[in-house]
């Protein structure tokens, strides 16, 4: 056993990298699921769009371009669900699953021939000065645009519901889409904005997997990331700054794990692989004598007539 | 992804019967646990289904389903495999073999073929290849190349298998450097990209600079690329596209020899139960090209050791050797027993850490 070969600020860096898939993912549903909307096809949009942010970076070259296709490509596949679920109705938890197959083994198809192909090069934003900082440089000045962008994300959304008139008119649709309604919001419009949002930001997540994180494509190589990232949301208790702090949680499980084995410490696998579920339960009855829970209209399907 | 496979069985099942229509050529079943678009394992056992499509043409009929999960599932793909009048299956991971089992038995007339397992039966055969001695090359060069004394290993699952790469590559690389370590990571799955990079990434931070992978994406050759100055290997396939550097050889695994031929013989009514375990001397192993990056004396004494291992004179587990908690194994001049190898569990003297159970 030698703990000192872990570099504890490399091993920070490097959980905030693992870490950010999950962020995208998990702020995009927690949008979609404040508006009263449960969308379990992370993980579908999330491979859809890790294979068209891939497939565009190799065909332009511009690494930027890839994740702006992304999530093109992400909201694509949720205006699927949109239609689904605002317009016919259909069951949210089966449209929400058949998302996700139907993503895996689309990607499959459009990915053959992206096989083996080295994407290009994200550059890393490179500061004189604050990159080159002891600890705080690669911790905070040392990485990539879009780990940035996650967190940027996180604040904005924060910020939108908390203090915004928008952010307001979001709650009251996922805590009572009928009070809304006869307040005069359109739900259904709504609740279609956010799941777009959710659909962007998945791609998004699965984009920086497969052109910064991996960087290759490979078939179902987003790994059940959108699974976690749908306990997050719980876990996080509809808070986007807990989302933060549960992505870091997550993500770092399985950083901290490869380098306690590395360094010589056996821990079960099987333990910290249940870790965040288990968290996630935890949290689920903790929070059942808390105030802040679920919105009250969560997977409540509304029709205006009804 | 189990949902998907259930999908894609059910394809597959659909386009087997349509086919017992036609006239009848020797079906030749598949399954793989990855996708064969991995650039590793299951590209490799796709490429030898191609080659007996190839060499049989219009007599052969294959069909295949990739990223069939080990355990139940495999047992229900298998099923569907035979009860659609396959005369040959593959079953190319170790996880499918007691499922392969529980079919074989069930299915008396179809044989067959199980890759890497150690069990067999009146229609069941086993194949695998020597790897190890793969891994033999591999510790060479490590050991030669490391500047740090640390080389990185990324394990998949604690099978006999992996450990004796493990042995085998520490063997070599302690032969020419007395001072190497090796840091093992078991990442607990065949195929998981992610997981694969964070495990390069997790051993580059904590010093190595030779990375090798028992795990089949490519995933570890672009973690070591974007550290640079790390080298590392093709696991089953050449992964070429990562020449010259980092990946400086490879393991490439050749089964289409081997799958042409067991067709033959099932065609022919000769087929029977045996276990096959081929190495570098009968081509079932192959090393890619050394690369440049390579300095030329690293890359002689490679080629020799590759030499001596494909005509059998020099066997790459040879005494004196110890077990890890110092207990004999291997006197002088010994060499290992194929049962021992078979179910090896238990690292050589000099690696630290335990082997998960």
């Amino acid at each position: 056993m030698d703990l000192s070969a872990i570099n504890p600020v490399l091993l920070i860096a490097s959980l905030m990298v693992a870490a950010t898939p999950l962020l995208f993912a998990a702020i995009g549903e927690l949008v979609v699921e404040k508006s009263g909307v449960l969308n379990l096809g992370v993980e579908g949009m999330m491979i859809i769009g890790a294979v068209a942010g891939f497939a565009t970076a190799v065909e332009t070259g511009s690494p930027m371009l890839g994740f702006v296709a992304a999530a093109g490509a992400g909201a694509a596949l949720s205006v699927l669900f949109a239609i689904l679920t605002q317009y016919a109705q259909a069951n949210q938890v089966a449209s929400g699953l058949s998302l996700t197959l139907f993503g895996l083994g689309m990607s499959a198809l459009l990915g053959q021939s992206y096989v083996g192909i080295k994407p290009p090069q994200m550059l890393k934003i490179d500061l004189p000065l604050l990159s080159d900082l002891p600890v705080v440089g690669p911790i905070l000045f040392g990485h990539d645009l879009m780990l940035y962008v996650a967190i940027a994300v996180i604040a904005a959304v924060w910020a939108v519901i908390k203090f915004t008139r928008i952010g307001l008119v979001l709650r009251a649709v996922g805590e009572n889409h009928d009070a809304a309604h006869a307040l005069g919001y359109k739900v259904v419009r709504i609740r279609i904005m956010a799941i777009l949002f959710g659909g962007a930001c998945a791609g998004l997540g699965g984009a920086y997997i497969s052109l910064i994180r991996v960087p290759q494509w490979t078939e179902g190589m987003t790994a059940g990331i959108g699974w976690i990232a749908l306990a997050l949301v719980v876990f996080a208790s509809w808070k986007p700054w807990r989302v933060l702090l549960g992505a870091y949680l997550f993500g770092g499980v399985t950083v901290v794990q490869l380098n306690l084995q590395a360094a010589g410490v056996a821990i079960p696998v099987e333990y910290l692989a249940m870790s965040p579920y288990l968290i996630t339960i935890l949290v689920l009855v903790i929070l059942s004598a808390d105030k802040s829970s679920a919105p009250a209209a969560l997977g409540r399907n509304f029709h205006a007539a009804r | 992804m189990k949902l998907t496979n259930l999908m894609t069985s059910a394809a597959v099942a659909l386009g087997l019967a349509t086919a017992a229509l036609a006239d009848d050529p020797t079906k030749v079943g598949f399954v793989y646990v990855g996708p064969v678009g991995d650039g590793g394992w299951t590209y490799e056992h796709d490429q030898a289904r191609k080659a007996v499509v190839e060499e049989f043409g219009d007599k052969v009929e294959t069909v295949y389903v990739e990223s069939v999960a080990e355990g139940p599932d495999a047992e229900r793909v298998i099923t569907q495999m035979a009860l659609q009048g396959a005369d040959l299956i593959f079953t190319t991971s170790f996880g499918y073999m007691d499922p392969t089992i529980n079919v074989a038995a069930k299915f008396p007339d179809v044989k067959f073929e199980h890759a890497t397992g150690y069990k067999n039966a009146d229609n069941v055969s086993t194949y695998s290849a020597r790897f190890y001695e793969g891994r033999a090359v591999q510790g060479t060069i490590a050991g030669h190349m490391t500047k740090s004394n640390v080389v990185g290993y990324i394990g998949s699952y604690p099978i006999p298998e992996v450990i004796r790469g493990i042995n085998s590559a520490y063997i070599h690389a302690k032969k020419v450097n007395p001072d190497v370590e090796f840091k093992i990571v078991w990442a607990f799955t065949w195929f998981d990209p992610a997981k694969e990079a964070d495990a390069a990434k997790v051993l580059i931070e904590q010093g190595a600079d030779v990375i090798l992978q028992h795990t089949d994406s490519t995933a570890p050759q672009a973690a070591a690329q974007a550290a640079g100055n790390v080298i590392t290997f093709g696991q089953a396939s050449d992964m070429a596209e990562y020449a010259p550097a980092p990946r400086v050889s490879s393991i490439i695994d050749n089964w289409a020899p081997y799958y042409i031929a067991r067709t033959q013989a099932v065609m022919d009514g000769t087929w029977e139960s045996k276990s096959t375990w081929d190495g570098i001397g009968a081509g079932m192993v192959g090393i890619g090209e050394i690369s440049d990056a390579v300095p030329a004396d690293v890359k002689e004494a490679a080629l020799a050791i590759k030499a001596a291992l494909a005509d059998g004179s020099y066997h790459a587990f040879t005494g004196p050797l110890n077990k890890q908690d110092g207990s004999a194994w291997l006197a002088e001049g010994e060499t290992a027993d194929d049962g021992t190898l078979a179910g090896m569990n238990f690292y050589v003297e000099g690696i630290e850490g335990d082997i998960p159970q």
